[in-house]
Order: structure tokens, then sequence, then C-alpha cells
């Protein structure tokens, strides 16, 4: 995405992608967001809406009749495929959380931080919001 | 808070579900099919605008929260399904599961409330920030709060993963446990890439599990 805006289309500088790309973390929502942040940059509310669209809407719909196909279908090869997708789902989520942990925690009070949210996410019932926000606390402290 | 459209009693469901982890709930296991609620077209609206509020460094957590914990939707089972062939579709993840699950309970229609919900919100919320950056120039300590949050948001998603693969451990089933951490291994530690790893990896496990069904048949 960074080499498509900032080398090919030179829509903006690496600076502007730098704050756009903070921008979007901050926010809350799926990460995708930040093209709706390079449409505003580039051509304000109107290239806001359209890049988020463009971005979505045709793999959605494809998405759509996807599912619809295989819910339809009457063979058992739809089942089979579907379940065979689910534990390399899973293993590819285990590899990015720990590719990201590697990226973000530079720090042993960071990869702290990290642990214990993943251990109170997975043995409590705790709102996970109070983990963000506990995050977020030692953050601003400098903790992290 | 009771809107007359759902068919259970949500704040019911809801207070029970803080006490009750629904992981060790042998009904929710066990039960093949669809929990017996719908949602309504307002309550997918609202039930995807709020977990993609709350999704500060990743919808997932609070997708699967939402979905399998809260609403009792899905079943952890159909959830891990769903998320999969959302996973392997081309786009946003999320985005694509807003809309299969929308259409699954409530067609075309499901699928934009669901759909508006999670995208509309958030992008008012980000243009809003981006307007306040354009005029207040440097958030160095909302930087460093981020960071914060972010290993938090890690720690979440490591959290989740580990949720959900709390189903195929419990039904023993050795071969996809297998799978699971060889394409763990290869991609988060050997750092093969992607493209490979999938190539090789779909055609197995889709092999094997053809391999099992049919056994299974016989």
């Amino acid at each position: 995405m960074h080499r498509i805006a900032v080398d090919v289309q030179h829509w903006m500088t690496d600076k502007q992608f730098a704050d756009v790309f903070a921008i979007s973390q901050l926010s809350p929502g799926p990460n995708v967001l930040i093209v709706t942040l390079i449409g505003y940059s580039v051509a304000g509310l109107t290239g806001a809406l359209a890049a988020t669209l463009a971005m979505c809407v045709p793999t959605a719909v494809l998405a759509y009749g996807v599912s619809r196909l295989l819910r339809s279908s009457r063979s058992g090869w739809p089942a089979i495929v579907q379940a065979a997708l689910v534990p390399l789902s899973i293993g590819l989520m285990g590899a990015s959380g720990l590719i990201l942990a590697v990226a973000s925690d530079r720090t042993v009070a960071a990869g702290l931080v990290t642990a214990t949210a993943a251990a109170l996410a997975f043995a409590t019932r705790l709102n996970p919001l109070w983990l963000l926000l506990a995050g977020g606390v030692l953050g601003f402290a400098g903790v992290v | 808070m009771e809107i007359p459209l759902y068919r259970w009693p949500c704040s019911n469901r809801r207070s029970k579900s803080r006490f009750m982890s629904p992981d060790s709930n042998p009904a929710a296991i066990e039960a093949p099919e669809l929990p017996t609620a719908t949602p309504s077209l307002i309550a997918l609206f609202i039930a995807f605008a709020k977990m993609s509020l709350a999704g500060f460094g990743g919808v997932l957590v609070w997708a699967r929260r939402s979905i399998v914990d809260q609403h009792r939707w899905m079943t952890a089972d159909e959830f891990n399904e769903t998320f999969a062939l959302c996973h392997f579709l081309p786009g946003p993840n999320i985005v694509n599961l807003s809309v299969v699950f929308g259409s699954r309970f409530r067609g075309i229609p499901g699928a934009g409330a669901a759909f508006c919900g999670l995208l509309g919100p958030p992008v008012i919320i980000v243009l809003l920030l981006a307007a306040l950056y354009a005029r207040f120039g440097e958030i160095d300590a909302l930087r460093r709060t981020l960071a914060g949050v972010s290993c938090a948001a890690v720690g979440l998603l490591i959290a989740v993963v580990c949720r959900m693969m709390m189903p195929l451990i419990r039904k023993r089933d050795v071969v996809s446990v297998v799978i699971m951490a060889a394409v763990f291994i290869a991609i988060g530690l050997l750092r093969l890439p992607l493209p490979a790893v999938l190539l090789a990896a779909i055609p197995i496990s889709i092999a094997i599990a053809f391999g099992t069904r049919a056994r299974a048949a016989a």
C-alpha cells in the first residue's frame, strides 16, 4: 500500500503516509480504514468514500457470492473444504500474532504487557477494553 | 433495553454470559445447529458497529466475543468455519465476515446492515481524527499511548487465537492441530513466504479432510 500511494502514484509524501498510518492505528475499526485516509488526503470527503467503497465492496460481493454458492451446494465438498481451511486460518492468525508481538514489543515491559493481556483475555471474562485501556495508560506513562 | 425485534430476551443472555464461559458450556459445543436466535437488521447493524468501535488494533477479538460469547449467534465451530472462509477470500477478512454473516441470517439486507455497521461509524471517526490532526499537528503523547494499546491488542489477538483453537483441541482432532502447528511454525518461526506455504498446505489439508470424511462415512 505504501509502495502504491507513495512510490508509484505520488499521492503523498513518506511523512504524510506515516501520519496517515498513525491516525488509522489510533482509531477504532478495521485496519482497512487506512485507505479511507489516503482517499481523504488525495481527494477530500469524496475521495475518502470512494476509496473505502472501492476497497471493500467488490471483495464483499465476492464473499457473499461464494458463501451463497457454498451453502446452496448439495455435495459434501464445500463443507470439507471449509473444515480444511479452519486449522490453516488459525495457524496463520497465530503466526501473525507472533510476528506482531515481535514487532511491537521492543522492551521487556512491553512483552510483559502483551503476555499479561493474552493470559487475562484467555482465562477470564474481563472486558478487553480494560486491557486496552491499561495498555494505553502504561504507554502514556512511558513504561512500554 | 428490550428491542421488540429480538426473538430472545437479550439482557438475560448477556448477563448469563458474563458468568459462564461458553467454551465450557456443553450445550454450546454439542449443538450442531445454529443457536435459535436470528438477529434483526437493527441488531446486526448495532452489533457490528459496536465491535468495530471497540476494535482498537483488530476487530476479530470483538467479533468473536460478540457473535459467539454474547449473542450466541454462532457456535465456536461455526465461527471458525465462517472466519476461515472469509480469511481465504480476497479483501479485508472482517469486512468479508460482516457480509457473509449478515447475509446468512437476513439475506442481502442483512449483509448491508452488518457492512454499514462495521464501516460507517469508524469511517466518521477516522475522518474526524484526520481533521483534528491537520489542525493540531503533532500527537506525540497519543502515539506513546497507542504504543501501549497495541502491546495489549497483540495480547488480545493471541488470546482469541487460543480460544479459536479450543474446539480443535477438545475434539482431539490431532490432524488439524498438527496442520495448524505446521502453518504457525512455517510462517511465524521460519518466516517462509506465505504463498508457497499456502500452496502446499491448502491441498494437503483438503486431501486429509476428504480422507477422514470418506473413512468416517465408510
